[in-house]
């Protein structure tokens, strides 16, 4: 088969294509409404949330994990994309990881080393570091279908942003149910639980995201 | 290329045939370079407008296309490496600098994709020699074989996102040697 052969059958499959932008979209809407459900439908909010909202450390939880939701899923929307550089959004993820770290450590001043274990160890452990996984398994396998459309350049790499994404959406979710407020339960349960989806993610990219 | 995407078969057909030179010059550079055989190029070409093809859509039609295809040549360059046991990195730089620029030379006839194509059902096969090598297009191949032009479409559609598939496999045989 000579190359002008080939164009030419390419040519004739020249159906209009879906944009990655737009398989991403909807990828994005699926990943926010069904961890939100799954969440309002089993454990709900957590019940003192109107008072709790104003707590330095619940606000603390949310933000951080909005953000890291925020910036996980601008990288997802730049990975697929040959040509356009993720470098600059992945140093973003830099910020709630030192927005957490400022955190843990104000944590740690104002609490007395004692309490220390009991805050990291929390009442919930086993279930975040199971539920928030729950959450996210629906927006990896949305944003991983979407990426699919797309060709990154390291397929893995790509994955674990897909499951980086779907773990802070999860995470920043679960945050509003979540009785257990340190930062230093925080980091290292959700940051596991958020760790666990990234390998997953990874896992994943490195078979179904080559092209 | 942008009318391409909307659906424009002729366009697209331009589009290819503009830019095929383009990244022939650039393979042959490529391969060059790295100390491939030069009739690898071809391969890495015809590799390149595959993922091109399926691609596109990956594409954002309010940046410059040259980036975009400047990466999917690397990476297809770098496929290509690995297929003969190298383990390289290309910098962009080296693709880059080379879209933009023309060779003159006859296109040679891809080995690969004449094996691959033989790994097709045979119905899909059927449909893509008809369109690549008698030049037929849709409807005419629809005619002859008594099928929906939209059923053609599907089929062809399929034939090419295997023919990929049968790259990728080709590159994990030879990867785990």
């Amino acid at each position: 088969m000579k190359t002008d052969d080939l164009i030419h059958l390419l040519a004739q499959d020249s159906q209009p294509v879906r944009p990655l932008s737009r398989a991403l979209k909807l990828a994005l809407v699926v990943a926010l409404a069904m961890p939100f459900a799954i969440l309002i439908l089993t454990v709900g909010l957590r019940p003192n949330i109107a008072e709790a909202i104003y707590w330095p450390r619940v606000e603390a939880k949310i933000g951080i994990t909005f953000l890291a939701a925020v910036v996980s899923c601008l990288l997802v929307f730049r990975i697929g994309r040959p040509g356009v550089s993720v470098r600059f959004t992945a140093r973003g993820l830099g910020l709630p990881v030192a927005l957490l770290a400022v955190a843990i450590v104000v944590e740690l001043f104002v609490l007395p080393s004692g309490e220390w274990p009991s805050r990291l160890i929390g009442k919930h452990a086993a279930f975040c570091v199971t539920f928030i996984p729950v959450l996210a398994a629906i927006p990896l396998l949305s944003f991983l279908w979407a990426l699919k459309e797309g060709a990154p350049d390291n397929p893995a790499f790509a994955g674990a942003a897909a499951g980086l994404a779907a773990g802070s959406i999860a995470a920043s979710f679960y945050a509003w149910h979540c009785p257990d407020d340190s930062p230093l339960f925080l980091a290292t349960w959700y940051g596991l639980a958020i760790l666990g989806m990234v390998v997953i993610g990874a896992l994943a990219g490195r078979r179904i995201l080559v092209w | 290329m942008r009318s391409a995407l909307l659906g424009d078969a002729a366009a697209y057909q331009r589009f290819l045939g503009d830019v095929a030179p383009h990244l022939r010059a650039s393979a042959r550079r490529g391969c060059n370079r790295y100390g491939l055989p030069s009739a690898d190029a071809e391969d890495v070409v015809q590799e390149v407008l595959l993922a091109v093809h399926l691609k596109r859509g990956s594409w954002d039609i309010n940046r410059p296309i040259g980036p975009w295809l400047s990466v999917i040549l690397r990476h297809k360059l770098i496929d290509q490496l690995r297929r003969r046991g190298r383990s390289v990195s290309v910098p962009i730089e080296d693709v880059a600098e080379l879209i933009g620029t023309e060779e003159n030379g006859e296109a040679e006839d891809l080995r690969d994709a004449e094996r691959l194509v033989g790994k097709l059902k045979d119905s899909q096969q059927e449909i893509v020699r008809s369109i690549s090598l008698e030049g037929k297009d849709v409807r005419e191949t629809a005619e002859r074989l008594q099928m929906s032009e939209g059923a053609v479409r599907v089929s062809l559609h399929r034939a090419l996102k295997a023919l990929a598939g049968f790259y990728r496999a080709s590159l994990d045989e030879r990867g785990e040697q």
